[in-house]
């Protein structure tokens, strides 16, 4: 028998607050970013430890389309800050304050 | 903590030297000063998380894991850290907002407390699924195929449209916008 769904839930509830506090504390959008990608692969390991532990598969495919979107959001994403970072040349959120009105 | 210790040997080594590397390489994605060593770290969490799944039985999802983030997201982070200059430290110890960092501190400490408090009880509810069986015999990747293809298969189509939306709408971000000649030839030159 292998290790019950509750130790990976406390990785994964550990892993998702760690991004949580990186992404309210950097200010470098690059590592925001990443901080959320930490928040995802959190939200990930916890389906896949669900899906186990009540046999269903569904949560596998959920993981599926979970990184479907996190790939497409990190694309748009890096978009944006190449689009931001020709622009200007600053390298933390403070300095993006031209959308303030 | 018995259903842990019960496990056999292996299972607990794997996890514990998983669990190890998820969360040092996550405080080492917010504490390191650099951001390449930022997405250096995100790679050794992203290869935890694979053995974390591996470990459960989701095969297929790791080596997705492993493809998709540590071969492309993470690639597509220190291009874009190379490409656009950012590659300097960053002064961690400025705090420009005034009580910032001790109040993320707090609010983790407690989403965190929260979420063991709430699951003290039991981990896990809720019924075990009667079609799409995730444990037992057959191949991972046979189920998953089945259940991406017939049960999400709307889903799956939906996300097809998503990424082509994510492609075109790259293009159109990482255009350059038309601009005089002059310039454009400064920006080759360069």
């Amino acid at each position: 028998m292998s290790i019950s769904p509750g130790p990976y839930l406390v990785v994964a509830a550990a892993l998702f607050t760690i991004g949580a506090v990186g992404l309210l504390v950097r200010r470098n959008v690059l590592v925001m970013f990443m901080c959320v990608e930490l928040m995802l692969n959190a939200a990930n390991l916890s389906f896949v430890t669900f899906a186990r532990k009540l046999n269903d598969i569904g949560g596998q495919s959920a993981v599926f389309f979970v990184m479907v979107v996190a790939a497409a959001e990190v694309v748009i994403g890096l978009g944006i800050i190449v689009a931001i970072f020709r622009r200007q040349s600053g390298a933390t959120a403070d300095d993006l304050h031209m959308l303030k009105g | 903590m018995s259903p842990v210790l019960a496990a056999t040997k292996p299972d607990l080594l794997v996890f514990i030297a998983a669990s190890a590397a998820v969360l040092s390489g996550a405080i080492g994605v917010v504490v390191a000063r650099h951001p390449v060593h930022s997405a250096l770290m995100l790679i050794q969490t992203l290869f935890g998380v694979a053995v974390l799944f591996v470990a459960q039985g989701a095969d297929f999802l790791a080596a997705v894991q492993i493809i998709v983030y540590a071969g492309a997201i993470v690639v597509l982070f220190l291009f874009v850290i190379m490409l656009i200059g950012v590659d300097k430290e960053e002064n961690v110890a400025a705090e420009p907002l005034r009580l910032q960092r001790p109040l993320a501190l707090a609010l983790g400490a407690l989403s965190l407390l929260e979420i063991v408090l709430l699951s003290r009880t039991e981990w896990v509810t809720g019924a075990s699924s009667l079609g799409g069986a995730a444990n037992g015999a057959g191949d991972n990747v046979v189920k998953l195929g089945r259940s991406v293809f017939t049960q999400y298969l709307y889903a799956f189509e939906i996300t097809s449209i998503l990424l082509i939306i994510a492609v075109v709408g790259a293009v159109f971000l990482a255009r350059r916008p038309p601009r005089s000649r002059s310039s454009e030839q400064l920006e080759e030159q360069r």
